[in-house]
Protein backbone atom coordinates (compact mmCIF):
# COMPACT_ATOMS: atom_id res chain seq x y z
CA UNK A 1 0.00 0.00 0.00
CA UNK A 2 1.08 3.64 -0.19
CA UNK A 3 2.06 4.59 2.83
CA UNK A 4 1.60 8.65 4.26
CA UNK A 5 2.37 10.45 7.18
CA UNK A 6 0.37 13.44 8.73
CA UNK A 7 2.37 16.73 7.83
CA UNK A 8 3.40 18.86 10.72
CA UNK A 9 0.39 20.87 12.53
CA UNK A 10 1.64 24.00 11.99
CA UNK A 11 2.51 23.43 8.36
CA UNK A 12 -1.43 22.27 7.78
CA UNK A 13 -2.66 25.21 10.31
CA UNK A 14 -0.45 27.97 7.66
CA UNK A 15 -1.48 26.82 4.35
CA UNK A 16 -5.07 27.35 5.07
CA UNK A 17 -4.62 30.31 6.87
CA UNK A 18 -6.60 32.64 4.69
CA UNK A 19 -9.16 30.12 3.91
CA UNK A 20 -12.87 30.50 6.81
CA UNK A 21 -14.40 27.41 4.46
CA UNK A 22 -12.95 24.52 4.64
CA UNK A 23 -13.45 20.65 3.68
CA UNK A 24 -11.00 17.93 4.97
CA UNK A 25 -11.63 15.32 1.96
CA UNK A 26 -10.12 11.65 3.57
CA UNK A 27 -9.37 8.48 1.75
CA UNK A 28 -10.34 5.37 2.88
CA UNK A 29 -8.08 3.13 1.41
CA UNK A 30 -4.13 2.96 1.46
CA UNK A 31 -4.04 6.26 3.99
CA UNK A 32 -6.79 4.80 6.45
CA UNK A 33 -4.84 1.29 6.68
CA UNK A 34 -1.49 3.42 7.57
CA UNK A 35 -3.19 5.35 10.39
CA UNK A 36 -3.17 8.99 7.99
CA UNK A 37 -5.68 9.56 6.28
CA UNK A 38 -9.07 7.99 7.16
CA UNK A 39 -12.42 8.93 8.63
CA UNK A 40 -10.59 9.10 12.06
CA UNK A 41 -7.51 10.73 10.87
CA UNK A 42 -10.04 13.58 9.28
CA UNK A 43 -12.37 13.91 12.12
CA UNK A 44 -8.99 14.23 14.66
CA UNK A 45 -7.35 17.02 12.51
CA UNK A 46 -10.73 18.81 11.92
CA UNK A 47 -11.06 19.15 16.28
CA UNK A 48 -7.60 20.28 16.35
CA UNK A 49 -7.48 22.76 13.70
CA UNK A 50 -11.11 24.27 14.76
CA UNK A 51 -9.63 24.84 17.85
CA UNK A 52 -6.43 26.16 17.01
CA UNK A 53 -8.29 28.55 15.36
CA UNK A 54 -10.79 29.30 17.73
CA UNK A 55 -7.85 30.43 19.94
CA UNK A 56 -6.08 32.62 17.37
CA UNK A 57 -9.58 34.44 16.81
CA UNK A 58 -9.86 33.05 13.39
CA UNK A 59 -12.47 30.33 13.36
CA UNK A 60 -13.02 28.42 10.79
CA UNK A 61 -15.86 26.23 9.73
CA UNK A 62 -14.65 23.05 8.91
CA UNK A 63 -16.44 19.70 7.95
CA UNK A 64 -15.08 16.41 6.72
CA UNK A 65 -15.78 13.68 4.35
CA UNK A 66 -13.98 10.80 3.49
CA UNK A 67 -14.47 8.90 0.14
CA UNK A 68 -13.43 5.37 -0.60
CA UNK A 69 -10.76 5.96 -2.76
CA UNK A 70 -9.55 9.54 -3.44
CA UNK A 71 -7.60 8.39 -7.17
CA UNK A 72 -10.88 6.79 -8.86
CA UNK A 73 -13.16 9.26 -10.33
CA UNK A 74 -15.98 7.11 -9.26
CA UNK A 75 -15.86 7.75 -5.74
CA UNK A 76 -14.95 11.39 -6.45
CA UNK A 77 -18.54 11.93 -7.92
CA UNK A 78 -19.57 11.76 -4.55
CA UNK A 79 -18.43 15.04 -3.75
CA UNK A 80 -19.69 17.24 -6.43
CA UNK A 81 -22.68 18.23 -4.66
CA UNK A 82 -20.14 19.36 -1.89
CA UNK A 83 -17.29 21.27 -2.76
CA UNK A 84 -19.26 24.28 -3.86
CA UNK A 85 -20.50 25.29 -0.08
CA UNK A 86 -16.11 25.74 0.89
CA UNK A 87 -13.61 28.38 -0.12
CA UNK A 88 -10.73 25.83 -0.15
CA UNK A 89 -10.43 21.52 -0.02
CA UNK A 90 -7.89 20.01 2.45
CA UNK A 91 -7.13 16.37 1.47
CA UNK A 92 -5.45 13.59 3.44
CA UNK A 93 -5.12 10.89 0.71
CA UNK A 94 -1.78 10.44 -1.04
CA UNK A 95 -0.06 12.53 -3.74
CA UNK A 96 -1.99 10.82 -5.85
CA UNK A 97 -5.65 11.58 -4.39
CA UNK A 98 -4.82 15.07 -3.96
CA UNK A 99 -3.99 15.46 -7.56
CA UNK A 100 -6.84 13.88 -8.60
CA UNK A 101 -9.13 16.24 -6.26
CA UNK A 102 -7.30 19.39 -7.23
CA UNK A 103 -8.18 18.32 -10.99
CA UNK A 104 -11.59 17.37 -10.67
CA UNK A 105 -12.24 20.97 -8.80
CA UNK A 106 -9.90 23.47 -10.56
CA UNK A 107 -11.46 26.27 -9.24
CA UNK A 108 -11.27 25.25 -5.44
CA UNK A 109 -7.16 25.79 -3.84
CA UNK A 110 -6.37 22.27 -2.49
CA UNK A 111 -3.86 21.87 0.02
CA UNK A 112 -2.26 18.49 0.98
CA UNK A 113 -2.59 17.09 4.63
CA UNK A 114 -0.36 14.39 4.72
CA UNK A 115 3.49 13.71 3.48
CA UNK A 116 3.55 10.93 0.90
CA UNK A 117 6.14 8.81 2.31
CA UNK A 118 6.55 5.31 0.46
CA UNK A 119 4.93 2.00 -0.92
CA UNK A 120 5.26 -0.48 1.88
CA UNK A 121 4.33 -2.89 3.82
CA UNK A 122 2.40 -3.37 7.30
CA UNK A 123 4.49 -4.79 9.89
CA UNK A 124 2.35 -3.97 12.65
CA UNK A 125 -0.19 -1.87 13.51
CA UNK A 126 1.00 1.47 13.08
CA UNK A 127 4.68 0.02 12.02
CA UNK A 128 5.62 0.34 7.92
CA UNK A 129 8.53 -0.18 5.87
CA UNK A 130 9.06 0.78 2.20
CA UNK A 131 9.99 -1.90 -0.16
CA UNK A 132 8.96 -0.67 -3.53
CA UNK A 133 10.29 2.25 -5.83
CA UNK A 134 7.81 1.84 -8.73
CA UNK A 135 10.86 1.52 -11.01
CA UNK A 136 9.01 -0.05 -13.96
CA UNK A 137 11.41 -2.65 -13.98
CA UNK A 138 11.01 -5.24 -11.68
CA UNK A 139 14.38 -7.43 -10.71
CA UNK A 140 12.91 -9.53 -7.95
CA UNK A 141 13.20 -12.26 -10.09
CA UNK A 142 16.72 -12.17 -9.90
CA UNK A 143 17.04 -11.15 -6.61
CA UNK A 144 15.28 -13.29 -4.57
CA UNK A 145 12.86 -11.46 -4.00
CA UNK A 146 14.51 -8.24 -2.30
CA UNK A 147 14.15 -5.08 -4.23
CA UNK A 148 17.97 -3.37 -4.59
CA UNK A 149 16.88 -0.54 -5.84
CA UNK A 150 14.90 0.27 -3.08
CA UNK A 151 16.61 -1.84 -0.31
CA UNK A 152 19.97 -0.80 -1.17
CA UNK A 153 20.98 2.56 0.17
CA UNK A 154 22.68 3.26 -3.41
CA UNK A 155 20.31 1.20 -5.45
CA UNK A 156 23.18 -0.98 -7.14
CA UNK A 157 21.93 -3.62 -9.32
CA UNK A 158 25.42 -5.28 -9.01
CA UNK A 159 25.93 -5.44 -5.49
CA UNK A 160 27.03 -5.50 -2.43
CA UNK A 161 29.55 -2.53 -2.29
CA UNK A 162 32.36 -2.67 0.09
CA UNK A 163 30.53 -1.20 2.73
CA UNK A 164 28.55 -4.51 3.71
CA UNK A 165 29.43 -4.43 7.85
CA UNK A 166 28.32 -7.40 9.44
CA UNK A 167 25.32 -7.55 7.34
CA UNK A 168 24.20 -4.02 8.03
CA UNK A 169 24.26 -1.46 4.95
CA UNK A 170 27.41 1.03 5.82
CA UNK A 171 24.89 4.43 6.18
CA UNK A 172 23.16 1.97 9.89
CA UNK A 173 23.80 -0.59 11.38
CA UNK A 174 20.51 -1.32 12.26
CA UNK A 175 19.84 -1.55 8.17
CA UNK A 176 20.47 -4.60 6.92
CA UNK A 177 22.53 -4.66 3.55
CA UNK A 178 20.37 -5.47 1.30
CA UNK A 179 23.04 -7.06 -1.32
CA UNK A 180 24.04 -9.00 1.70
CA UNK A 181 20.47 -10.57 2.34
CA UNK A 182 20.14 -11.28 -1.44
CA UNK A 183 23.17 -13.45 -0.93
CA UNK A 184 22.13 -15.07 1.65
CA UNK A 185 18.57 -16.45 0.39
CA UNK A 186 19.75 -17.38 -3.52
CA UNK A 187 22.28 -19.16 -1.56
CA UNK A 188 19.90 -20.77 0.68
CA UNK A 189 17.13 -21.37 -2.53
CA UNK A 190 20.91 -22.68 -4.18
CA UNK A 191 20.34 -20.25 -6.98
CA UNK A 192 23.29 -17.78 -6.48
CA UNK A 193 23.54 -17.81 -10.51
CA UNK A 194 21.14 -15.70 -10.61
CA UNK A 195 23.50 -13.11 -9.57
CA UNK A 196 26.54 -13.85 -11.29
CA UNK A 197 25.47 -11.99 -14.63
CA UNK A 198 25.84 -8.25 -14.73
CA UNK A 199 22.77 -6.50 -14.76
CA UNK A 200 23.01 -4.39 -17.27
CA UNK A 201 22.08 -0.35 -16.51
CA UNK A 202 18.98 0.27 -15.73
CA UNK A 203 16.54 1.53 -18.58
CA UNK A 204 15.31 4.51 -16.09
CA UNK A 205 10.94 4.53 -16.65
CA UNK A 206 10.39 6.50 -13.62
CA UNK A 207 11.52 10.15 -15.61
CA UNK A 208 8.49 10.90 -17.10
CA UNK A 209 4.61 10.41 -16.10
CA UNK A 210 4.23 7.30 -16.48
CA UNK A 211 0.81 5.68 -17.93
CA UNK A 212 -0.76 2.48 -18.15
CA UNK A 213 -3.51 0.77 -20.05
CA UNK A 214 -3.78 -2.61 -19.73
CA UNK A 215 -4.20 -5.14 -22.70
CA UNK A 216 -7.72 -5.52 -23.95
CA UNK A 217 -8.51 -1.65 -22.81
CA UNK A 218 -7.71 1.65 -24.59
CA UNK A 219 -7.84 5.26 -23.87
CA UNK A 220 -11.41 6.80 -24.00
CA UNK A 221 -11.49 9.85 -26.57
CA UNK A 222 -13.51 11.99 -24.32
CA UNK A 223 -13.65 11.49 -20.46
CA UNK B 1 48.31 -1.98 -25.34
CA UNK B 2 45.07 -0.51 -24.26
CA UNK B 3 45.98 3.20 -22.87
CA UNK B 4 49.44 3.22 -22.54
CA UNK B 5 49.38 4.66 -19.68
CA UNK B 6 53.21 4.07 -17.26
CA UNK B 7 50.44 1.85 -15.08
CA UNK B 8 49.64 -0.06 -17.55
CA UNK B 9 53.43 -0.31 -19.21
CA UNK B 10 54.85 -0.94 -15.64
CA UNK B 11 52.32 -4.23 -15.12
CA UNK B 12 52.17 -5.41 -18.57
CA UNK B 13 56.27 -5.45 -18.63
CA UNK B 14 55.97 -7.42 -15.05
CA UNK B 15 57.19 -4.94 -12.80
CA UNK B 16 55.80 -5.07 -9.20
CA UNK B 17 53.37 -1.91 -9.62
CA UNK B 18 53.19 0.69 -6.18
CA UNK B 19 50.33 3.63 -6.72
CA UNK B 20 49.75 6.52 -4.37
CA UNK B 21 46.95 8.33 -3.02
CA UNK B 22 46.23 11.91 -2.82
CA UNK B 23 43.32 13.29 -1.87
CA UNK B 24 42.35 16.96 -3.13
CA UNK B 25 41.48 20.31 -1.05
CA UNK B 26 38.93 21.67 0.45
CA UNK B 27 39.66 24.98 -1.67
CA UNK B 28 40.69 26.31 -4.79
CA UNK B 29 44.58 26.23 -3.25
CA UNK B 30 46.69 24.15 -6.51
CA UNK B 31 49.74 24.42 -4.55
CA UNK B 32 48.49 22.57 -2.14
CA UNK B 33 47.89 19.64 -4.85
CA UNK B 34 51.11 20.48 -5.66
CA UNK B 35 52.72 19.97 -2.36
CA UNK B 36 51.18 16.79 -1.92
CA UNK B 37 52.17 15.71 -5.19
CA UNK B 38 56.07 16.82 -4.84
CA UNK B 39 56.45 13.71 -2.03
CA UNK B 40 54.83 11.46 -4.93
CA UNK B 41 57.04 12.29 -7.76
CA UNK B 42 59.40 10.05 -8.62
CA UNK B 43 57.97 7.23 -5.43
CA UNK B 44 54.85 5.71 -7.33
CA UNK B 45 53.86 4.56 -11.05
CA UNK B 46 50.63 6.45 -10.48
CA UNK B 47 48.95 8.23 -8.14
CA UNK B 48 44.88 8.21 -7.41
CA UNK B 49 43.01 10.93 -6.96
CA UNK B 50 40.19 10.85 -5.26
CA UNK B 51 36.63 11.78 -5.90
CA UNK B 52 34.93 13.76 -3.14
CA UNK B 53 36.00 11.25 -0.77
CA UNK B 54 33.83 10.62 2.30
CA UNK B 55 31.57 12.46 0.45
CA UNK B 56 32.74 15.71 1.09
CA UNK B 57 32.90 18.00 -1.58
CA UNK B 58 36.57 18.75 -3.16
CA UNK B 59 38.35 20.52 -5.71
CA UNK B 60 37.65 17.81 -8.75
CA UNK B 61 38.85 15.11 -9.38
CA UNK B 62 40.00 15.48 -12.97
CA UNK B 63 41.64 19.02 -12.26
CA UNK B 64 43.49 17.77 -9.40
CA UNK B 65 44.50 14.95 -12.25
CA UNK B 66 46.00 17.54 -14.41
CA UNK B 67 47.86 19.41 -11.78
CA UNK B 68 49.32 16.01 -10.71
CA UNK B 69 50.02 16.08 -14.25
CA UNK B 70 51.54 19.33 -14.59
CA UNK B 71 54.05 18.08 -11.33
CA UNK B 72 55.40 15.41 -13.58
CA UNK B 73 52.74 12.04 -12.28
CA UNK B 74 50.48 10.12 -13.07
CA UNK B 75 47.35 10.36 -12.20
CA UNK B 76 44.84 7.75 -11.30
CA UNK B 77 41.14 9.25 -12.18
CA UNK B 78 38.79 8.43 -9.44
CA UNK B 79 34.97 8.62 -10.16
CA UNK B 80 32.31 7.98 -7.88
CA UNK B 81 29.17 6.73 -9.11
CA UNK B 82 26.98 8.87 -6.54
CA UNK B 83 27.59 12.14 -7.86
CA UNK B 84 26.84 12.27 -11.77
CA UNK B 85 24.56 10.42 -14.13
CA UNK B 86 25.52 8.68 -17.22
CA UNK B 87 25.92 12.14 -19.31
CA UNK B 88 27.57 13.74 -17.15
CA UNK B 89 30.31 10.79 -16.13
CA UNK B 90 30.61 10.27 -19.71
CA UNK B 91 31.78 13.78 -20.86
CA UNK B 92 33.97 14.08 -18.14
CA UNK B 93 35.95 11.03 -19.42
CA UNK B 94 36.07 12.40 -22.48
CA UNK B 95 37.53 15.59 -21.56
CA UNK B 96 39.71 14.00 -18.87
CA UNK B 97 41.19 11.94 -21.53
CA UNK B 98 41.38 14.85 -23.79
CA UNK B 99 43.54 16.70 -21.08
CA UNK B 100 45.73 13.47 -20.81
CA UNK B 101 44.75 11.45 -18.17
CA UNK B 102 44.83 7.70 -18.68
CA UNK B 103 43.86 5.84 -15.98
CA UNK B 104 40.62 5.99 -14.35
CA UNK B 105 39.30 4.13 -10.95
CA UNK B 106 35.49 3.14 -11.25
CA UNK B 107 33.97 3.31 -7.52
CA UNK B 108 30.84 3.34 -6.22
CA UNK B 109 31.47 5.97 -3.61
CA UNK B 110 30.42 6.12 -0.13
CA UNK B 111 26.92 7.13 0.89
CA UNK B 112 26.37 11.21 0.46
CA UNK B 113 25.00 10.63 4.25
CA UNK B 114 28.46 10.41 5.37
CA UNK B 115 29.79 13.73 4.16
CA UNK B 116 29.30 17.10 4.45
CA UNK B 117 25.79 17.61 2.19
CA UNK B 118 24.22 14.35 3.83
CA UNK B 119 20.84 15.99 2.19
CA UNK B 120 22.21 15.69 -1.29
CA UNK B 121 20.40 13.30 -3.38
CA UNK B 122 22.68 10.62 -4.44
CA UNK B 123 22.49 9.86 -8.06
CA UNK B 124 23.46 6.00 -8.69
CA UNK B 125 22.66 6.14 -12.01
CA UNK B 126 24.79 3.19 -13.01
CA UNK B 127 26.96 1.01 -10.45
CA UNK B 128 30.51 0.68 -10.36
CA UNK B 129 29.90 -2.57 -12.11
CA UNK B 130 28.50 -0.77 -15.18
CA UNK B 131 30.64 2.17 -15.16
CA UNK B 132 33.62 -0.35 -15.89
CA UNK B 133 31.36 -1.49 -18.85
CA UNK B 134 30.81 1.81 -19.98
CA UNK B 135 33.99 2.87 -19.91
CA UNK B 136 35.21 -0.30 -21.85
CA UNK B 137 32.46 0.46 -23.93
CA UNK B 138 33.94 3.88 -24.93
CA UNK B 139 37.47 2.70 -25.31
CA UNK B 140 37.31 -0.31 -27.52
CA UNK B 141 33.71 0.02 -29.42
CA UNK B 142 33.86 3.96 -29.43
CA UNK B 143 30.36 4.05 -28.68
CA UNK B 144 28.34 6.13 -25.71
CA UNK B 145 26.99 4.03 -23.31
CA UNK B 146 23.24 4.77 -25.72
CA UNK B 147 24.77 3.53 -28.75
CA UNK B 148 25.66 6.52 -30.20
CA UNK B 149 29.45 6.51 -31.97
CA UNK B 150 32.45 8.32 -31.37
CA UNK B 151 35.69 9.75 -33.12
CA UNK B 152 38.68 9.57 -31.19
CA UNK B 153 37.43 7.53 -27.81
CA UNK B 154 39.33 7.40 -24.16
CA UNK B 155 41.53 4.77 -24.76
CA UNK B 156 41.72 3.92 -20.39
CA UNK B 157 43.66 1.81 -18.11
CA UNK B 158 40.31 0.70 -16.55
CA UNK B 159 40.40 -0.39 -12.39
CA UNK B 160 38.05 -0.87 -9.86
CA UNK B 161 37.99 -1.77 -6.43
CA UNK B 162 37.72 -4.87 -4.59
CA UNK B 163 37.07 -5.25 -0.80
CA UNK B 164 38.26 -9.08 0.19
CA UNK B 165 36.89 -8.44 3.72
CA UNK B 166 33.39 -7.24 3.23
CA UNK B 167 30.74 -9.90 4.22
CA UNK B 168 29.90 -11.92 2.66
CA UNK B 169 33.16 -12.94 2.44
CA UNK B 170 32.20 -16.50 0.05
CA UNK B 171 31.01 -13.94 -2.65
CA UNK B 172 33.60 -11.22 -2.95
CA UNK B 173 35.91 -13.09 -5.64
CA UNK B 174 32.48 -13.97 -7.60
CA UNK B 175 32.16 -10.22 -7.61
CA UNK B 176 35.92 -9.39 -8.36
CA UNK B 177 35.21 -12.16 -11.59
CA UNK B 178 32.11 -9.79 -12.09
CA UNK B 179 34.52 -6.85 -13.16
CA UNK B 180 36.88 -8.94 -14.55
CA UNK B 181 33.81 -9.70 -16.95
CA UNK B 182 32.62 -6.15 -17.04
CA UNK B 183 35.87 -5.03 -18.12
CA UNK B 184 38.19 -3.86 -15.34
CA UNK B 185 42.47 -3.98 -15.95
CA UNK B 186 43.33 -3.64 -12.97
CA UNK B 187 42.20 -3.86 -8.90
CA UNK B 188 43.23 -2.09 -6.11
CA UNK B 189 41.81 -3.86 -2.91
CA UNK B 190 40.71 -2.22 -0.07
CA UNK B 191 43.14 -1.76 2.98
CA UNK B 192 44.31 -5.27 4.39
CA UNK B 193 45.27 -6.11 7.48
CA UNK B 194 43.79 -9.47 7.66
CA UNK B 195 46.52 -10.82 5.89
CA UNK B 196 45.07 -14.38 6.95
CA UNK B 197 41.81 -13.77 4.97
CA UNK B 198 43.51 -11.99 1.99
CA UNK B 199 45.37 -14.85 1.64
CA UNK B 200 42.34 -17.32 1.63
CA UNK B 201 41.04 -14.70 -0.74
CA UNK B 202 43.83 -14.79 -3.41
CA UNK B 203 44.04 -18.60 -3.24
CA UNK B 204 40.60 -18.24 -4.43
CA UNK B 205 41.27 -16.06 -7.35
CA UNK B 206 44.02 -17.95 -8.35
CA UNK B 207 42.06 -21.27 -8.23
CA UNK B 208 39.55 -19.43 -10.61
CA UNK B 209 42.20 -18.37 -12.79
CA UNK B 210 40.83 -14.48 -11.91
CA UNK B 211 44.45 -13.40 -11.44
CA UNK B 212 45.29 -13.90 -14.99
CA UNK B 213 42.76 -11.66 -16.51
CA UNK B 214 43.53 -9.09 -13.87
CA UNK B 215 46.18 -7.09 -11.84
CA UNK B 216 45.65 -6.92 -8.70
CA UNK B 217 47.26 -4.36 -6.75
CA UNK B 218 46.82 -5.13 -2.60
CA UNK B 219 46.23 -2.14 -0.60
CA UNK B 220 47.99 -1.15 2.08
CA UNK B 221 47.64 1.92 4.61
CA UNK B 222 50.29 2.07 7.30
CA UNK B 223 48.53 2.76 10.98
CA UNK B 224 49.27 5.53 12.50
CA UNK B 225 48.90 4.91 15.87
CA UNK B 226 46.78 2.56 18.13
CA UNK B 227 43.72 5.63 18.04
CA UNK B 228 44.34 4.95 14.45
CA UNK B 229 43.71 1.11 14.27
CA UNK B 230 40.59 1.46 16.67
CA UNK B 231 38.77 3.74 14.71
CA UNK B 232 39.52 1.52 11.72
CA UNK B 233 38.25 -1.62 13.10
CA UNK B 234 35.29 0.23 15.14
CA UNK B 235 33.97 3.07 12.72
CA UNK B 236 35.12 1.94 8.85
CA UNK B 237 32.35 -0.28 7.56
CA UNK B 238 33.64 -3.20 5.39
CA UNK B 239 37.21 -2.90 7.40
CA UNK B 240 38.71 -5.65 9.08
CA UNK B 241 41.83 -4.98 11.96
CA UNK B 242 42.33 -8.07 13.75
CA UNK B 243 43.28 -7.32 17.18
CA UNK B 244 46.76 -8.83 17.14
CA UNK B 245 47.80 -6.05 15.12
CA UNK B 246 46.15 -3.48 17.79
CA UNK B 247 48.08 -5.92 20.40
CA UNK B 248 51.27 -5.31 18.48
CA UNK B 249 50.88 -1.28 17.96
CA UNK B 250 50.18 -1.09 22.16
CA UNK B 251 53.46 -3.25 22.40
CA UNK B 252 55.64 -0.08 21.92
CA UNK B 253 55.90 3.49 23.16
CA UNK B 254 53.55 5.75 21.80
CA UNK B 255 56.18 8.22 20.29
CA UNK B 256 57.30 4.55 18.24
CA UNK B 257 53.68 3.22 16.91
CA UNK B 258 53.51 5.09 13.56
CA UNK B 259 57.17 3.71 13.09
CA UNK B 260 56.05 0.31 14.02
CA UNK B 261 52.96 0.59 11.59
CA UNK B 262 55.39 1.44 8.48
CA UNK B 263 56.90 -1.34 9.55
CA UNK B 264 54.27 -3.68 9.80
CA UNK B 265 53.26 -2.25 6.65
CA UNK B 266 56.30 -2.96 5.10
CA UNK B 267 56.43 -6.29 5.99
CA UNK B 268 52.86 -7.05 4.39
CA UNK B 269 54.32 -5.40 1.30
CA UNK B 270 57.78 -8.36 1.25
CA UNK B 271 54.61 -10.69 1.38
CA UNK B 272 52.84 -9.19 -1.07
CA UNK B 273 55.91 -9.33 -3.54
CA UNK B 274 55.88 -13.06 -3.11
CA UNK B 275 52.01 -13.65 -3.38
CA UNK B 276 50.71 -15.86 -6.23
CA UNK B 277 48.54 -13.50 -8.09
CA UNK B 278 49.21 -10.09 -6.65
CA UNK B 279 50.88 -7.83 -9.01
CA UNK B 280 51.97 -4.69 -6.76
CA UNK B 281 50.54 -2.21 -3.45
CA UNK B 282 48.44 0.53 -3.85
CA UNK B 283 49.72 2.74 -0.36
CA UNK B 284 46.75 4.85 1.05
CA UNK B 285 49.00 7.28 3.02
CA UNK B 286 45.80 8.74 4.05
CA UNK B 287 47.00 12.71 4.54
CA UNK B 288 50.76 11.03 5.38
CA UNK B 289 51.73 12.05 1.56
CA UNK B 290 55.25 13.39 3.19
CA UNK B 291 55.90 10.06 4.82
CA UNK B 292 55.45 8.16 1.03
CA UNK B 293 59.20 8.60 0.33
CA UNK B 294 60.33 7.18 3.60
CA UNK B 295 57.74 4.01 3.04
CA UNK B 296 58.60 3.34 -0.24
CA UNK B 297 62.27 3.41 0.79
CA UNK B 298 61.98 1.03 3.65
CA UNK B 299 59.41 -1.00 1.61
CA UNK B 300 62.40 -1.30 -0.58
CA UNK B 301 60.13 -0.71 -4.29
CA UNK B 302 62.85 2.17 -5.39
CA UNK B 303 63.85 3.17 -7.80
CA UNK B 304 60.80 3.01 -9.70
CA UNK B 305 61.27 1.56 -13.28
CA UNK B 306 61.00 3.68 -16.31
CA UNK B 307 59.31 1.58 -18.88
Amino acid sequence: MIVAQRKPFDEIKNLIKDYKKILNVGCGTCVAVCLAGGEKEVAVLNAELDMARKLEDNPIEIDGFTVERQCDREYLEALDSKVKDFDALLSMACGAGIQFLAERYPDKPVFPAVDTTFIGVNQDVGWYEERCRSCSSCVLGLTGGICPVTMCAKGLYNGPCGGTNQGSCEIDKNQPCAWFMIYERLSAQNRLDCILEITPPSDWQNQVPRTVIQPGYKKPEKV
Amino acid sequence: MKSGSNLEKVLAAGHFAFTGELGPPRGTDADEVRKKASHLKGMVDSVNITDNQTAVVRMASWAASIIAIQEGLEPNYQMVCRDRNRLAMQSDILGAYALGIRNMLCLSGDHQKFGDHPQSKGVFDIDSMQLIGMVKGMRDDAKMLGGTEMEHPPKMFIGAASNPFADPFEWRVHRLAKKIKAGVDFIQTQCIYNMEKFRTFMKQANDMGLTEKVYILAGVTPMKGVGMAKYMKNNVPGMDVPDELIKRLQGVDKKMQADEGIKIACEQIEEFKEMKGVAGVHLMAIEWEHKVPEIAERAKVLPRPVV
